[in-house]
């Protein structure tokens, strides 16, 4: 009944030619509460996107009809739940244009995938005096498995630096691109400025060394069309808890002639052929990097997410994205003492901004009140912050749920935050 | 918007603004570097402490209004205090932001500082507003680093 209301909704946004932001708004329950008394106004998406009613549904019929653990048994409900759960592998495939649905790993999330990449790829292939390239605009979670890796293998990082607008010094990539290098590991988009980084370019150059790329997602993937075979990308994280599924969902893609040579992640059961004392072969792709019973309702779920986003039509949501990113860089600008960090060409919805002599948490304090729910703090990237020679910055990140009006509210609010502080 | 500002009183703007006892002290005999990783509030308490009494007690570094203010207010109210003192201080102070001193009815010493009573009310913020207290206590028990997280 609730998938039948949806695809009306959706329908009729598509007809009306205008992207129904109301409509859309009844597709997310927890859009509708108050926070201290006042409306809630959810702007800290880049974090965490909140989850449809169509998805939350989807998860609660595995719970509810379902529930059963997959590849195991010859029972009605495993079967049920292997369909359900593989047929979600299917969506994610199609989403993303990988070849093969085995290239499409469910992780917890594009952490998890980089880990996975680091130890099957990196721990096995990356040697003594191997080089890997960052970015300057890294999360940790692309910073950090490459610096334990490194320190493991005597490799060294080098790192890409970029300009004061947030934007990749691409020069100093071709400089820092050699014979050493053994793999390129970089976002899509910056969590922390907003940056959206010219990957297919520079996967490009990468390749004419002959390097893997990895490409973090989690930015991107819920606001923009990927295309990994168009990409040529080698290996693609992303969360799915950051476009409209439940925590515990994601997938790292890699490509099948990659993936085949990789050692397995963890070891359990699910990732193997045989197990004995003295042998233990591994699984074919993809079983053998999903070792252990997974997060069977969330992938489920990033199965729904996903088809929830086709239906909405994504060019019309990544319109209202950018015109939501438009319209609160102009409002903001607007206001003295404000500046935003991150003012890159290329942007996608995410607004960082800093107020002269006020820290980041007593604006992220002052907007609770309100209601207004952003993200105050170095965004789990200490270099970026360490850049822009701040501590921190308060961030608002846009989703197609978003309003105008709300971009109007948090603009009142900053300047009530002024005058508390003035 | 009255928790706000209860949390946001005009005293402690003005500790926020014009923090007192704001500086590095090279002849402090006890020194201690805090960190609140969550919010990125940094700084350094140094203490001068002479016959056991704390001669004097000055602070740098950075953060949010609540941490800032707070150390501001810690420097005058321990200094010229005991260690022993400081230490009754500080735990009516950390009894008091988590809410579990009522400043009002169970007597104390706090004087001045119930002012961040209001901070029990933002759980979130009771790191910012303690702080620089686990600092000063870090710092007199000879621990350099103190992490709130």
């Amino acid at each position: 009944m609730q998938a039948a209301i949806r695809s009306n909704s959706s329908d009729s946004t598509r007809n009306k030619g205008f992207w129904d932001v109301d409509l859309i708004r009844g597709d997310f329950p927890v859009l509708h509460q108050t926070v201290n008394g006042k409306p809630l106004i959810y702007l800290d998406n880049a974090a965490s996107s909140q989850v449809p009613q169509v998805v939350i549904d989807r998860g609660s019929l595995y719970l509810e009809q379902e529930h059963s653990n997959i590849h195991r048994g010859v029972h009605y409900l495993s079967q049920k739940a292997t369909t359900a759960y593989e047929g979600a592998r299917e969506k994610v495939k199609r989403f993303i244009n990988a070849r093969h649905a085995k290239e499409c790993i469910f992780v917890r999330g594009a952490t998890e995938g980089i880990n996975l990449v680091m130890h099957g790829y990196g721990r096995k292939l990356i040697q003594a005096g191997d080089e890997i390239i960052i970015s300057a605009m890294e999360h940790h979670a692309n910073i950090v498995p490459w610096q334990m890796l490194c320190e493991e293998k005597h490799a060294r990082l080098r790192v890409i630096p970029m300009n004061d607008a947030g934007e990749l010094l691409l020069d100093q990539y071709d400089a820092l691109l050699n014979d050493r290098t053994r793999l390129v590991a970089i976002g899509h988009v910056s969590n922390a400025l907003g940056t959206v980084n010219p990957i297919k370019e520079m996967i490009a150059r990468a390749h004419k060394y002959g390097v893997p790329v990895l490409i973090d997602g989690a930015q991107s993937a819920p606001h923009m069309p990927i295309d990994v075979q168009d990409l040529d990308c080698d290996f693609f994280a992303f969360s799915g808890h950051k476009m409209y599924a439940p925590t515990g969902s994601g997938i790292v893609y890699g490509k099948a002639e990659l993936l085949e040579k990789m050692n397995p992640f963890q070891g359990g059961g699910d990732m193997i052929k045989s197990v004995s004392f003295e042998k233990t072969t591994f699984a074919d792709l993809p079983n053998k990097f999903e070792a252990g019973t997974p997060a069977i309702a969330s992938q489920i779920g990033l199965g729904a997410a996903i088809d929830y986003l086709n239906s909405i039509g994504r060019e019309q949501a990544a319109a209202h994205e950018a015109d939501l990113l438009r319209y609160a860089t102009e409002k903001l600008s607007e206001i003295e003492g404000v500046r935003i960090v991150g003012t890159a060409h290329e942007k996608a919805s995410v607004l960082s901004f800093v107020i002269d002599e006020i820290h980041p948490h007593d604006i992220g304090t002052i907007l609770d009140q309100e209601g207004i729910a952003v993200r105050a703090g170095h965004h789990c990237a200490q270099p970026v912050m360490q850049r822009f020679k701040i501590p921190a910055t308060a961030r608002a990140s846009f989703a197609f749920y978003n309003t105008r009006e709300e971009v109007d509210v948090l603009a009142q609010t900053i300047q009530k935050v002024i005058e508390i502080f003035s | 918007m009255s928790e706000l500002s209860e949390l946001y009183q005009q005293v402690i703007l003005d500790h926020n603004k014009k923090p007192r006892n704001f500086h590095r002290n090279d002849a402090a005999n006890h020194k201690a570097e805090g960190r609140n990783p969550l919010c990125g509030d940094e700084l350094v308490v140094y203490a001068e402490v002479e016959d056991d009494k704390l001669k004097d007690v000055s602070f740098e570094g950075s953060g949010c209004a609540i941490s800032k203010a707070a150390a501001s207010m810690m420097t005058v109210a321990v200094k010229g205090k005991t260690k022993e003192e400081a230490e009754v201080l500080f735990n009516e102070f950390h009894r008091m932001v988590t809410g579990e001193l009522d400043e009002e009815t169970e007597p104390n010493n706090l004087g001045r500082l119930t002012i961040f009573a209001g901070v029990r009310e933002f759980p979130v913020r009771v790191k910012c507003a303690s702080l620089a207290w686990h600092t000063l206590k870090a710092a007199l028990h000879e621990e350099q680093v103190v992490s709130t997280e």
